[in-house]
């Protein structure tokens, strides 16, 4: 007997997620199966809607109003504007992110000094918004080797932000191992053990020596190391030491913030009745016009589950939901169709940043979020996609990422439940 | 000798860079110049084979018996860029049984130890060797890291008086009286900033002789003073695996083809190679058949290759050079020896000597001749040390010491650290600060990078070189930031980011021939990494005149309609 469900969601990302949430909220029974960690590990943790217009240098004040201007196979073009603001509502009814019902974008520091468009942040980062606020400093900490705090800083005055902005490196209170990571250095700052030889505690100490430093400084920015759950409580004590906000810099892999989102959204799911199964790979299925059945390897067996309705939320070229060798783009759990130029060498473009073909593969979809096949029919009736699966989009240079998996995901997900009803 | 002569070497590659040292060792002035970084032109680009002589044994057996005796040496006197792999010479049912036992005939004369076994035997050393394999020729082939040897070369140049000048182009040779006495030159060539020598301006160095070691560009020198050399370039290509398939060389035993060999390096197995002829030694066409022709045909050899993952290929173009009389059809057929071209004897032009052909693992050998003609040109009778003169990093450093312990570096950060540091561990890795893991593929630390800088400048990709950080699986996806991070604790945020989008670049241009499968993935990551998070793409330059103050800022103080929503205009 298969394990069955109304809705199925294959994969446990951001889209995922978020199809799931939608399609419990409309009733439906949902379980959700994900083989790989959810690339919100890799990603800032921040939400991007849209950032910058394809070709366009200049960054993108208010993204509902730009998505009009998107070519029509984008994402957000063939859901239409009204859809992705539906989804975005409800992202922030259900996180606690800054932002809810804004209209225009947010600018932040990046960690590598450059700066971006968003559009939701973590309120842990919100203080650091680059359109006004005081005099900023930026510390990093000398073995932490992803942020340079004088080198960010000095990119940034280079930018041209409407305020002072110094950087300093300070030591680690407490002395690392030279291949120590980022959680590792979060960990210790949620223990908060005392740093020996000084009677302070690490965080005591970490706060000491930034008000050492702080001069004029209205805000301070650290690197979003500021404890793995508790980064809350961590920054009050801070800013209580400090007398001014502390924010924190959003970081590359592996992201704190995109855990804590992560974590979030478990919570969220959890609370909505979502059967969450978590490393397990779908590798086979049964379908004709339909999918009737997809088998889960579970310890060298192949468990079978049926759902009336399925989401292919599998991610792309990162998460492995678009897949590729030298002759081909396939999309591995269904095959459904992906378009892409037959010559390899026309995948890419000979510029680091240029126009890549391969940053917008993907599955093709129409207003349903069913895949299509190469002549435009129907891959499956009851399979939808949603995420970076879907092809259309180069989220990287757009600044599109997370909206992109929002829109999508909450339009597949209540799509599904909807048909599945 | 009356004075000291002052010699100008053109061309930082091993033949040049190996020139200079000679020359300084022996008491004499030298001034290189090099356009790129060091090993920029064919050097950086090359297999990393430290030959035993077998693949010229049957050919070429004046080649075969330099190599095996270069061989010898360089394992003693560049310890530190050197990993005797051994290799071998396999032999599947379809390549003539012939060819192989003249092989193993063509080795024994000319010194090469070399043993027959079988297939089996062979499978036991490499197990992804295939398995119709029938038997293989074992020889002294190893591994050589070019940009180590190199490096080690102009250090030990430097410390014996050499001046030498990356980033720096030869715009004039000059020419007076009918003799060539010096050379014109720009600094500062293609570079963001600070490098070894001067940082910009042209200059002209006199000289008493100028050597051209520039390889298969020694024709356009050549052209400023009216002599012809005609050398043949012809590319190779060369791919990059993300693992050693194997830990042996590994050449196919056939008389001559493409795609024959695959040397572990370091981290990586590398896949050679093509030998097409070519017009223009920077402009050529890199192609896919290239890529797909090494792997197809070396999965006969191996075939858990079809299916592994590739990070980059890159290409290489070798200075062939053969007397013009020759007029060989096929690039194949010209010699891979060097030749030592006296323009006062071949051209009636004197002040001017120009070396071609050759290969990375006689430079030695080939620097010695030239530098022994230079010195009976001055009659100089210094003898040649540079064959028992161990290589800074090579020198008195018998014992492997616990650099984990030691330098607080978990094994394998310490291990691999001091196997490219070689003797000069010490002084490198004792830093005061802490040292943290720059570059995670490749094990590199801060104070191994700090030490580049100080060596190299502001040029990330000559850092690179010297360390091998983001040479690894990710390619720099991890690390390129972090790269630059340390180089602004050394120089100007401008130029930071100038050397910072040169090497991304550069790491850039490899990659292109490697999209597919997990590394079109990988890719994939560090342009979202760069462009999503870091958003590289978007610093810099193109970032002037952002208008901050109509995004929105810090706190809720936007009104909001009775929704809770920010009125979409007039804010």
């Amino acid at each position: 007997m298969a394990i069955e469900s109304d809705v199925l969601v294959i994969g446990g990302g951001l889209a995922g997620m978020m199809s799931a949430l939608a399609a419990a909220e409309e009733g439906a029974s949902v379980r959700l199966i994900s083989y790989k960690q959810s690339t919100l590990r890799q990603a800032s943790g921040l939400i991007d809607l849209l950032g910058y217009l394809p070709g366009e240098q200049r960054p993108v004040v208010s993204p509902y109003e730009a998505i009009g201007a998107l070519p029509a196979e984008h994402p957000y073009a063939i859901l239409g504007v009204d859809r992705v603001r539906a989804a975005m509502d409800r992202f922030d009814t259900t996180v606690g992110y800054d932002g809810g019902g804004a209209e225009r974008n947010t600018l932040v520091a990046t960690h590598a000094g450059g700066y971006k468009p968003t559009f939701r942040t973590p309120q842990s980062v919100t203080p650091g918004a680059l359109a006004d606020g005081g005099a900023m400093l930026l510390v990093g900490f000398d073995p932490i080797t992803d942020f340079d705090a004088p080198f960010a800083a000095a990119m940034l005055t280079e930018a041209g932000v409407p305020f002072e902005v110094h950087g300093e490196t300070l030591p680690f209170p407490i002395e690392q191992a030279s291949d120590a990571g980022i959680g590792r250095f979060a960990a210790l700052i949620e223990e908060d053990p005392a740093v020996p030889a000084t009677g302070r505690t690490l965080r005591e100490s970490i706060a000491t020596a930034i008000g050492a430093v702080l001069g004029e400084a209205e805000r301070v920015g650290v690197p979003a190391i500021l404890g793995t759950q508790e980064s809350a409580s961590i920054i009050a004590e801070l800013e209580a030491a400090l007398g001014v906000p502390v924010f924190e810099v959003p970081m590359g892999p592996p992201s704190l913030l995109g855990s804590r989102l992560e974590a979030e959204l478990h919570a969220a799911l959890d609370r909505a009745g979502v059967s969450m199964e978590l490393g397990n790979p779908v590798v086979d299925a049964d379908a004709d016009a339909r999918i009737s059945t997809v088998y889960v390897e579970k310890n060298h067996a192949q468990i079978p589950y049926a759902a009336s309705e399925y989401v292919l939320a599998t991610g792309g070229l990162v998460g492995k939901g678009v897949g590729s060798d030298r002759s081909q783009v396939h999309e591995p759990v269904f095959g459904c169709h992906i378009p892409h130029p037959a010559d390899r060498s026309d995948w890419y473009d000979d510029d680091v940043f240029g126009a890549h073909p391969f940053a917008r593969f993907g599955v093709r979809v129409g207003g349903d979020l069913r895949p299509q096949t190469a002549d435009g029919a129907i891959e499956y009736q009851n399979l939808r996609a949603a995420g970076s699966v879907i092809g259309g989009a180069d989220f990287a240079k757009e600044k599109s990422g997370s909206g992109i998996s929002i829109a999508t995901g909450v339009a597949a997900g209540t799509a599904a439940a909807e048909e599945a009803a | 000798m009356e004075r000291t002569p002052h010699i100008v070497v053109i061309g930082g590659g091993s033949t040049g860079i190996g020139v200079a040292r000679d020359l300084a060792l022996r008491g004499v002035e030298v001034t290189l110049v090099e356009q790129g970084n060091l090993t920029h032109g064919t050097t950086g680009r090359m297999h990393g084979l430290l030959h035993s002589g077998g693949r010229y044994a049957v050919a070429d057996q004046a080649s075969a018996i330099e190599c095996i005796e270069e061989n010898r040496i360089l394992r003693e006197i560049a310890g530190h860029c050197v990993e005797m792999t051994g290799g071998l010479f396999v032999k599947r049912p379809e390549d003539p049984e012939e060819y192989f036992q003249e092989k193993l005939a063509g080795c024994r004369e000319c010194g090469i130890p070399a043993e027959v076994i079988s297939g089996a035997e062979a499978r036991q050393m490499e197990p992804h060797l295939a398995k119709d394999v029938e038997k293989a020729i074992t020889v002294p082939d190893g591994a050589i890291d070019p940009f180590r040897l190199v490096v080690a070369n102009a250090v030990d140049a430097q410390d014996h008086g050499a001046r030498i000048e990356t980033h720096t182009r030869v715009t004039d040779l000059l020419v007076e009286g009918g003799a060539v006495v010096g050379i014109e030159v720009e600094h500062g060539v293609d570079t963001p900033g600070t490098v070894i020598g001067e940082d910009s301006g042209t200059e002209r160095i006199y000289a008493d002789h100028v050597i051209n070691a520039t390889g298969a560009w020694a024709g356009r020198i050549g052209e400023m003073a009216g002599v012809d050399i005609a050398v043949r370039p012809s590319k190779g290509v060369m791919t990059v695996m993300n693992i050693r398939q194997v830990d042996t060389v590994i050449n196919r035993c056939r008389p001559k083809g493409d795609a024959d060999i695959i040397v572990p390096h370091e981290t990586a197995a590398i896949l050679g190679t093509t030998d097409v002829e070519v017009d223009d030694p920077e402009e050529y066409p890199e192609e896919q058949w290239e890529v797909d022709l090494m792997i197809d045909t070396l999965a006969e050899l191996v075939p858990m290759l079809r299916e592994a993952r590739t990070i980059r290929s890159f290409w290489g173009v070798r200075p062939l050079y053969e007397p013009p009389e020759v007029a060989s059809e096929d690039p194949t057929d010209i010699t891979r020896d060097f030749f030592l071209l006296d323009h006062a004897d071949r051209d009636d032009l004197p002040g001017l000597t120009s070396i071609v052909g050759g290969k990375l693992t006689t430079y030695r050998q080939m620097a010695e001749t030239i530098a022994d003609h230079v010195c009976a040109k001055f009659d100089i009778d210094a003898p040649c040390v540079t064959a028992e003169r161990p290589l800074p990093g090579s020198g008195d450093f018998t014992l492997m010491r616990d650099y984990m312990e030691e330098f607080g570096l978990r094994s394998p950060i310490g291990r691999r650290s001091a196997e490219r540091l070689g003797s000069r561990a010490d002084e490198v890795l004792e830093t005061d600060g802490p040292n943290p893991t720059i570059c995670a593929c490749e094990a590199v630390t801060r104070a191994e990078l700090q030490d580049a800088i100080g060596q190299a400048g502001s040029d990330l990709n000559a850092v690179r070189i010297r360390t091998r950080s983001s040479m690894g699986n990710c390619q720099g996806g991890f690390c390129a930031h972090r790269m630059a991070n340390e180089l602004s604790k050394a120089t100007d945020p401008m130029t930071t980011e100038a050397a910072w989008d040169d090497l991304l670049a550069e790491r850039w241009r490899g990659q292109r021939h490697a999209l597919w499968g997990e590394h079109l993935s990988q890719v994939m990551l560090n342009y979202a990494m760069q462009a999503a998070t870091q958003c590289r793409d978007t610093a810099g330059a193109a970032s002037a005149g952002t208008d901050f103050g109509a995004f929105r800022g810090v706190g809720p103080t936007v009104p909001t309609d009775q929704a809770g929503r920010e009125p979409a205009h007039g804010d």
